[in-house]
C-alpha cells in the first residue's frame, strides 16, 4: 500500500470509526502516556477525530483529556495523560500519570516516544513497563526523524522491550493502522508481554529490595507487584506508604498485569 | 504493616550511596542500552532549528528578537483590527441600535423595557463584539502560530536566568506563557511544578501575564490615548509598542514579585529542572487559524458576550434606578470619585471593574455605558456618542469622562496589575485549597494596582 493510502484511516484496513467525547461502554481503555511534547495530544485528536489544541512545547497537557474510538465493533476509551519524563517524582502530572497507570486499569498503555531523542524517552517506556506489562511502544515524528537522518530498527527494539513497537507519525496519519492493529492485539491479550519487565537495579538495591518483597507477598498474597511497590516502598515514596498505611492499595484488588 | 514500614527504613538506610541515583543509573543505562542497540543511524540537528535557535536564544539577541516578535503580533492586530472594528461599530451601533429602538417604539414597549434590553443588554453586547471581535480574530491566531512553531519555550529559556534570581521556578515561565492567554489555564498549568512553594508562586503571579479579557483593553486605551502623543504616521507603531510595553512590564513584575514572595511569605531555594527544545516545526497555517478561532476567539467571545449582557442589564438599571434625587450609578461613581481620582482613575473606572469583576472583557463597554449613561442629557441633544468611532470614544471619554493623559497611563497600569477575575480566584482556591493563598492571590495584586497607580499619579502631577 502507498504511504497516502496507508496514511488514510478510512482505508478500511482496521475498520476503524472515531467517537469524539462519547465513551459510554467502552470495551477497553487505552492510555496515552509518554514524554512532553512527543505529540500525545495530537495522536489523541486522530484517533478520537477532537480537537484539543496542541502546542509544540512541553507541559501543554496537565490534566487527562478522554476520548473514544472503535476498532471491528470493538470500543475503546482513550485517555490522554500529562507528558512525564519519568515516574520517580512527585509533580501533580506525574501523580496523575502514574496513579492512572496502577489504579485506572488500562487494558493496553500506549507509551509515544520521540524518534528524535529515542535515549531519553526509552527511559519512561523502562519505567511504564515495570508497572503495566500491556505496553505498545508509538515511535512517534518518524517523518522528522528521517528528515534529520536518523534510522530506528524498530523490530529490534521491540525485541529488546518484548512488546509491539511501531513507528508512526500522528501529525500526517502516518501508521495509523498499524497502530490500531497492536493495540487491539495487546488489549485482547493476543501479542506483547504478560509479565511487568524487571529492571536490574545491581547487587546493592536488588539485595535490599528482597526481603521487603518476602514480606510484602506475606502480609499482602494478592498482590500483583510486589517488586515496584517493594521499590517504592525502599524508596520511601509518601503516595505508596500512605495507600500501604490506609489499606487501599488499589494494587491489591485491581490487576496491574497478571500474576508473576 | 508497620513491621514492612520499619523494614524498608532499615533496608533503606543500609544502602551505601543514594537510592534515587542508582535507579536512575539503572534506567538511563539501560535505555542507552537499549536504543545504542536500536539506532542504525543517529541524525543530525536540524540546521534550521541551529540556524533559528542562534537567534532566539542568543544572550545577546534573545531579547531584542522576543521584543521585536512580539511588538510584531501587535502591530499587526492593531493596525488589521481598526477598520473592521469601526465598521462593526457602524452596523452594529450605529445602525443596529437606532433599528432597534424604532422597532421597540412602534411595537409600543414601555420606556424602561426597551432601555434595559436595548440601551442596557443590546448596547453593551454590540460594544463587546466591536471592540473585541476584531483584534482577537487577529491576535489569537498569530499567538497560535507561535506557539506552534515551537516559540514558547524559547522564550522561557531566556528567562531562566531571571526566574532563577527571583527564587521560582524555571518552569514558571511556561505558565506565564500560558497565562498569557487566560489566566485561569495559566494556574491550572502551574501543575507541571512540583515544589509546592514554586508552584504557589507561579499560581500568584499568573495574574501578571495579560489575558484574553485585557488586551482588547489595552490596545484600546493604547491606541486612542497614548498613541496620540506621537506624530501620525507612527501611531501604529507606538500603539504596539505600548501594549508590548505593558506585557513586559508585566514580565517584569512577575519577577519582581516572585522574588519579593520567595523572600518572605515563601521562602526557599529555587529548585533545578530540564527544559527541553523542541525543534521549531512548521505550523500548518490553515488549521491553526481554524482552531484557534473556534478554541480561542470564538470561546473568548462568547464569554463576553454572556458576561456583557447582565452587565449592561446592571448598568442600565444603576443609571437609572434613582434614589434621593441621585441615579445609583451616581452614587456609586460619585462615592468612588475621591479615591478613583486620587489613584490617577476617576470613579466610573473604579465601578466598571467592581462590575467586570466576572471578566475583564467588559470594562471598555461598561466605562463607555457608564460615562455616556451620566452624561445623558447633553447627549440626547447632540445625537451622537453611539458609534464606535475612535476620535468619538476617545472625544466622550475626554468631554463627559475627564481623562486626561494620566488615566489613560493609569488604565494600563490598573489593568495590568488589579486582581483576577472571578473564574480564576475559583481556579486558584480548586488548584490551592487554601482560603488563605486564595485571599493572597486575590487582594496582592489588588493592592500593588493602587499603589502603583497612586505613586505615578503623585509623580505626574508634581511634573504636571
Amino acid at each position: 500500500m502507498s504511504d497516502a493510502c496507508e496514511s488514510c484511516v478510512v482505508s478500511g484496513k482496521a475498520d476503524f470509526q472515531r467517537f469524539g467525547v462519547d465513551v459510554s461502554d467502552a470495551d477497553a481503555v487505552v492510555a496515552l502516556a509518554g514524554n512532553p511534547n512527543t505529540g500525545k495530544t495530537t495522536l489523541f485528536n486522530a484517533l478520537t477525530g477532537l480537537r484539543m489544541h496542541v502546542g509544540n512545547w512541553p507541559g501543554k497537557t496537565v490534566a487527562q483529556a478522554i476520548g473514544g474510538f472503535r476498532i471491528r465493533g470493538r470500543k475503546y476509551r482513550l485517555v490522554d495523560l500529562p507528558g512525564t519524563y519519568s515516574l520517580l517524582s512527585n509533580s501533580p502530572d506525574e501523580e496523575v500519570a502514574r496513579d492512572f497507570l496502577l489504579f485506572g486499569e488500562p487494558d493496553t498503555t500506549v507509551v509515544v516516544c520521540d524518534a528524535t531523542a529515542l535515549e531519553r524517552n526509552l527511559a519512561l517506556v523502562l519505567q511504564v513497563l515495570e508497572i503495566t506489562p500491556r505496553v505498545v511502544v508509538a515511535i512517534n515524528l518518524m517523518d522528522e526523524a528521517r528528515k534529520r537522518g536518523i534510522e530506528i530498527d524498530h523490530r529490534e527494539l521491540a525485541r529488546d522491550l518484548g512488546v509491539p513497537v511501531v513507528p508512526i507519525s500522528a501529525r500526517i496519519g502516518l501508521g495509523i493502522p498499524s497502530l490500531l492493529d497492536s493495540i487491539e492485539a495487546v488489549s485482547m491479550g493476543k501479542q506483547g508481554r504478560t509479565t511487568p519487565r524487571e529492571m536490574d537495579y545491581g547487587p546493592e538495591i536488588e539485595a535490599a529490595i528482597k526481603p521487603i518483597m518476602e514480606q510484602l507477598r506475606r502480609e499482602h498474597p494478592s498482590l500483583k507487584n510486589a517488586r515496584w511497590v517493594a521499590l517504592r516502598l525502599l524508596e520511601g515514596d509518601p503516595s505508596v506508604l500512605n495507600e500501604l498505611r490506609a489499606g487501599t492499595l488499589g494494587l491489591t484488588t485491581h490487576a496491574v498485569g497478571p500474576e508473576v | 504493616m508497620s513491621d514492612l514500614l520499619t523494614l524498608a527504613e532499615q533496608q533503606r538506610a543500609g544502602l551505601q550511596r543514594p537510592l534515587r541515583d542508582q535507579v536512575a543509573e539503572a534506567i538511563f543505562g539501560e535505555a542507552t542500552t537499549i536504543s545504542d542497540r536500536a539506532l542504525r543511524n543517529r541524525g543530525r540537528t536540524l540546521a534550521l532549528t541551529q540556524r533559528l535557535d542562534d537567534i532566539f536564544t542568543s544572550r545577546i539577541w534573545g531579547f531584542p528578537a522576543m521584543a521585536l516578535l512580539f511588538a510584531l503580533v501587535f502591530w499587526i492586530t492593531i493596525v488589521g483590527s481598526n477598520v473592521p472594528s469601526a465598521m462593526l461599530g457602524e452596523l452594529l451601533v450605529g445602525k443596529g441600535h437606532p433599528w432597534l429602538r424604532d422597532l421597540a417604539t412602534s411595537a409600543g414597549f414601555p420606556w424602561w423595557l426597551s432601555g434595559l434590553l436595548i440601551d442596557g443588554m443590546y448596547l453593551a453586547t454590540a460594544w463587546v463584539i466591536s471592540v473585541m471581535l476584531p483584534p482577537m480574530a487577529i491576535f489569537f491566531p498569530l499567538f497560535t502560530l507561535l506557539e506552534d512553531f515551537g516559540y514558547l519555550p524559547r522564550v522561557a529559556f531566556n528567562l531562566d536566568r531571571a526566574f532563577k534570581w527571583s527564587g521560582g521556578h524555571g518552569k514558571q515561565a511556561l505558565t506565564m506563557m500560558m497565562g498569557f492567554g487566560c489566566n485561569a489555564a495559566g494556574v491550572t498549568s502551574t501543575r507541571i511544578i512540583d515544589s509546592p512553594r514554586e508552584r504557589l508562586i507561579a499560581i500568584i503571579t499568573n495574574n501578571f501575564a495579560i489575558c484574553n479579557g485585557r488586551w482588547p483593553t489595552l490596545i484600546l486605551v493604547s491606541s486612542l490615548f497614548v498613541a496620540t502623543m506621537a506624530p501620525t504616521g507612527t501611531q501604529s507603531i507606538v500603539a504596539a509598542l505600548t501594549v508590548g510595553g505593558v506585557a513586559v512590564l508585566g514580565i517584569i513584575t512577575t519577577i519582581l514579585v516572585s522574588k519579593l514572595l520567595s523572600g518572605t511569605l515563601l521562602k526557599g531555594e529555587a529548585s533545578n529542572f530540564t527544559l527541553e527544545l523542541p525543534p521549531y516545526r512548521p505550523p500548518r497555517i490553515m488549521q491553526t487559524i481554524a482552531t484557534s478561532m473556534i478554541d480561542r476567539t470564538l470561546k473568548v467571545l462568547w464569554r463576553a458576550i454572556v458576561m456583557a449582557a447582565p452587565a449592561g442589564l446592571v448598568i442600565w438599571t444603576i443609571s437609572n434606578a434613582s434614589v434621593g434625587g441621585q441615579t445609583l450609578a451616581a452614587w456609586m461613581v460619585n462615592g468612588l470619585d475621591p479615591i478613583g481620582l486620587f489613584v490617577g482613575l476617576n470613579g466610573v473606572i473604579l465601578v466598571a471593574y467592581i462590575v467586570a469583576i466576572p471578566a475583564n472583557e467588559i470594562v471598555i463597554p461598561s466605562i463607555l455605558m457608564l460615562t455616556l449613561n451620566l452624561a445623558k442629557s447633553g447627549l440626547a441633544q447632540q445625537g451622537v456618542m453611539l458609534e464606535l468611532d475612535d476620535q468619538q470614544v476617545r472625544d466622550a471619554l475626554v468631554t463627559h469622562g475627564g481623562w486626561t493623559m494620566l488615566t489613560a497611563v493609569n488604565l494600563l497600569l490598573f489593568s495590568l496589575l488589579h486582581n483576577p477575575c472571578s473564574t480564576t480566584i475559583m481556579t486558584i482556591y480548586k488548584e490551592t485549597r487554601s482560603v488563605k493563598w486564595t485571599a493572597v492571590a486575590t487582594f496582592l495584586p489588588l493592592l500593588l494596582a493602587f499603589t502603583v497607580c497612586t505613586v505615578v499619579a503623585v509623580i505626574w502631577r508634581s511634573f504636571g
